[in-house]
């Protein structure tokens, strides 16, 4: 039976719960045009939560209810930096949602929810748990993406994620019960032990295919990352940003748990196919990149390259690989919620600012916007001495560690070719003339202009000194 | 006289060779009617094989809420779609044979049940819940309300967000909708309704032109 001590481990998922609910009702009684006061309060619940998974986090790994429930560092780092992003989130996307009549409760409230899932997964202790965590992300993701039904392009992207998604969910869940034939357990603590004891070593690794098909859906990593363009484009800019920030840390979460606290002794198994994922992804993410001509999907593709980027600290297997990962995870969130934060504030009403060539002499138009995105692009194309450069170099270090020296090597090649598609982006600011007649400029909104200014900055900030970041990396997945 | 765990074993795989072929006709019978009454029958040999492992609330509750509620749903939803007045009962007809089928198997499944069950034996294994001496049912919510509390929680808040995300994206506020309101109608008076007008009679006036060139006020 579940006791205090229990209750008390879970006190930041409880919490948000019972605050979503609030705002849910609150909402319902609200008339319209108090609903910026939700928006701040919607704000402060993700910050109060911050406080309570730091403020709370034991000194060593506990469990709560029989295991199901990890707390352990690995969770906490998640947990915070999937609550200040999804904050950033709704920073900027306030703006955007008022001037497309998309400011509703149910954005709020269905984003929180969707934390609430990142929050259980990346701190499952259980095979179910893994799986309603991540049923509880994507149904509110379904939700949100289809969250404007009068637009056609939305629907058809929520469409395809629903139907792509439940069948990585049908894939996972496969995996799992093929897991829990050959082991005849499901808590992963357990399976750790059990995976080298099975009798049915091929049913085991079978199950870990279709858990890695799974994870690679979820991760958005060729050869299953079809739903990645269609969703990232079609869906508003402001579910966008959540969907490409929060949900890769928990995918990594998800990832780490299913394959080193679960089948981390069948490593020599999942190493070579991550590998192939890895180049795959690379590959696709940076090739397509080139061609595209909308800022959406140019991201998207550019989102599928880096959580190649993202394999590559995976396949080392090893506290190394995985905090050079989870570095990478941050840094790829950080870096998201810039990219889009910054689509979104210069889009306005009837104007989504989704073409490269929209951008063109924004230089001219507004500097300020022109050199924030320039870093974001230097930072996403891992330019020296930006976030994004540290967090390619330590996951290129973790594969060559591994014994992977070809993979480092791909991995390096396709940065460079990658370098290309960013920079046409700075080129189109700086050095194109403006188009006659359009008008662009910066959302006039204070909050949004700040804090995306500081969201920029610290990709600056933290390229500069990363030390602090990666060490509580490392610190997790060494105790 | 049959080895008892022969026929059980035949039966099992009796069952699993029916539930995929039936799912394999979901997919790829054109006719929709008959990918449903498959989908029963999907659902129908699953419970079979459930009630052989003796876990008898879930056979029990696929049949009562899958078989008995949605897929009678679907089944309701499939033939309305594009209905015709003089297809329905040719549909009936039409539908007879496969729906024979569907109910002659799952007479044979249920047939072949009674008679594992007729011969008193254990089937997979030891079973927990007879080992502490509860009903199968009652294991089932001891398990789900002990050892299971927090994804049961969880799935309850993902059905929260199932409605939610319902009403969102189906709930349309229109405005400028004319409602009755009977409260108003109820408590109208005839004094609200029927006003009486006093006024003097009027003589018509004389018209002051040809018709069609009248000048209108």
């Amino acid at each position: 039976m579940p006791n205090l001590n229990d209750i008390l481990i879970l006190l930041p998922e409880l919490y948000l719960v019972v605050a979503a609910c609030l705002l849910l009702l609150l909402d319902a009684f609200m008339k319209a045009e108090q609903r910026p006061l939700l928006h701040w309060l919607s704000i402060a619940v993700l910050l109060v939560g911050v406080y309570l998974v730091v403020e709370g986090q034991p000194s060593q790994a506990v469990t709560a209810f029989n295991g199901m429930f990890v707390r352990d560092g690995v969770a906490e780092i998640l947990k915070v930096f999937a609550l200040v992003s999804t904050a950033l989130v709704f920073v900027y996307a306030k703006p955007y949602l008022i001037d497309r009549k998309l400011f509703l409760g149910e954005f709020y409230t269905l984003t929180i929810f969707a934390v609430i899932g990142i929050m259980v997964l990346v701190s499952a202790g259980n095979l179910i748990t893994v799986y309603l965590g991540l049923e509880l992300l994507t149904l509110s993701s379904y939700a949100l993406v289809a969250l404007n039904r009068d637009s056609r392009l939305s629907s058809e992207a929520a469409i395809k994620y629903f139907v792509l998604g439940a069948l990585a969910s049908g894939m996972l869940l496969y995996g799992m019960s093929m897991v829990y034939g050959a082991t005849g357990t499901l808590s992963l603590a357990q399976l750790h032990g059990a995976a080298l004891q099975t009798t049915m070593p091929h049913l085991l690794v079978f199950g870990l295919i279709f858990m890695i098909v799974g994870i690679g859906f979820k991760l958005g990593a060729a050869p299953f990352h079809m739903w990645i363009p269609d969703v990232y484009q079609g869906s508003p800019t402001a579910v966008t940003i959540f969907i490409g920030s929060a949900p890769k840390l928990a995918a990594f979460g998800m990832a780490y748990r299913l394959l080193d606290s679960g089948l981390g002794e069948l490593s020599q198994h999942w190493q070579l196919m991550l590998a192939c994922l890895a180049v795959l992804s690379l590959a696709i993410g940076n090739l397509v990149a080139i061609v595209q001509t909308n800022l959406k999907r140019l991201l998207a593709y550019s989102t599928i390259s880096h959580m190649g980027y993202l394999l590559l600290g995976l396949v080392n297997a090893g506290p190394e690989g995985y905090a050079a990962a989870l570095f990478y995870a941050i840094s790829y969130a950080l870096m998201g919620t810039a990219a889009f934060g910054i689509i979104l504030a210069l889009a306005r009403a009837g104007f989504e600012c989704e073409e490269i060539d929209d951008l063109k002499g924004l230089n001219q138009r507004s500097p300020w916007a022109a050199f924030l995105m320039m870093l974001v692009m230097f930072s996403l194309a891992g330019v020296p001495p930006l976030f994004g450069f540290f967090a390619k170099l330590l996951v290129l270090q973790a594969a060559v560690h591994a014994g992977f020296m070809w993979l480092a090597i791909v991995g390096a090649v396709f940065a460079i070719i990658g370098l290309y598609y960013y920079l046409r982006v700075v080129k189109v600011m700086y050095f194109d003339k403006p188009v006659e007649g359009t008008e662009i400029r910066l959302q006039s909104d204070v909050s949004v202009r700040l804090v995306l200014s500081l969201n920029v900055l610290a990709l600056l900030v933290l390229g500069l000194s990363w030390g602090p970041l990666f060490g509580w990396c490392q610190r997790v997945f060494v105790g | 006289m049959i080895d008892t765990s022969v026929f059980q074993l035949v039966c099992f795989y009796a069952f699993a060779a029916v539930t995929v072929a039936a799912a394999l006709g979901v997919i790829t019978l054109r006719n929709t009617v008959h990918a449903v009454l498959s989908l029963v029958l999907t659902f129908f040999s699953t419970a079979c094989i459930w009630l052989l492992a003796e876990a008898e609330f879930l056979a029990i509750a696929l049949i009562v809420v899958y078989v008995g509620a949605v897929m009678v749903l679907f089944l309701f939803v499939v033939m309305m779609l594009d209905i015709k007045q003089e297809n329905v009962r040719e549909g009936f007809i039409k539908y007879l044979p496969v729906g024979i089928v569907v109910a002659l198997v799952m007479l044979g499944e249920m047939l072949a049940l009674i008679g594992v069950r007729s011969m008193h034996q254990a089937v997979m294994g030891a079973d927990p819940a007879a080992a502490a001496g509860m009903s199968n049912t009652e294991w089932l919510g001891h398990a789900l309300y002990t050892q299971f509390l927090l994804p049961f929680e969880i799935a309850a808040l993902i059905l929260t967000v199932g409605v939610v995300a319902a009403v969102v994206l189906t709930l349309r506020q229109r405005t400028g909708v004319r409602h009755q309101q009977a409260a108003q109608q109820v408590r109208v008076n005839a004094r609200d309704r029927v006003r009486v007008v006093k006024m003097a009679a009027e003589v018509p006036a004389a018209p002051l032109s040809a018709p069609g060139k009248e000048t209108t006020p």
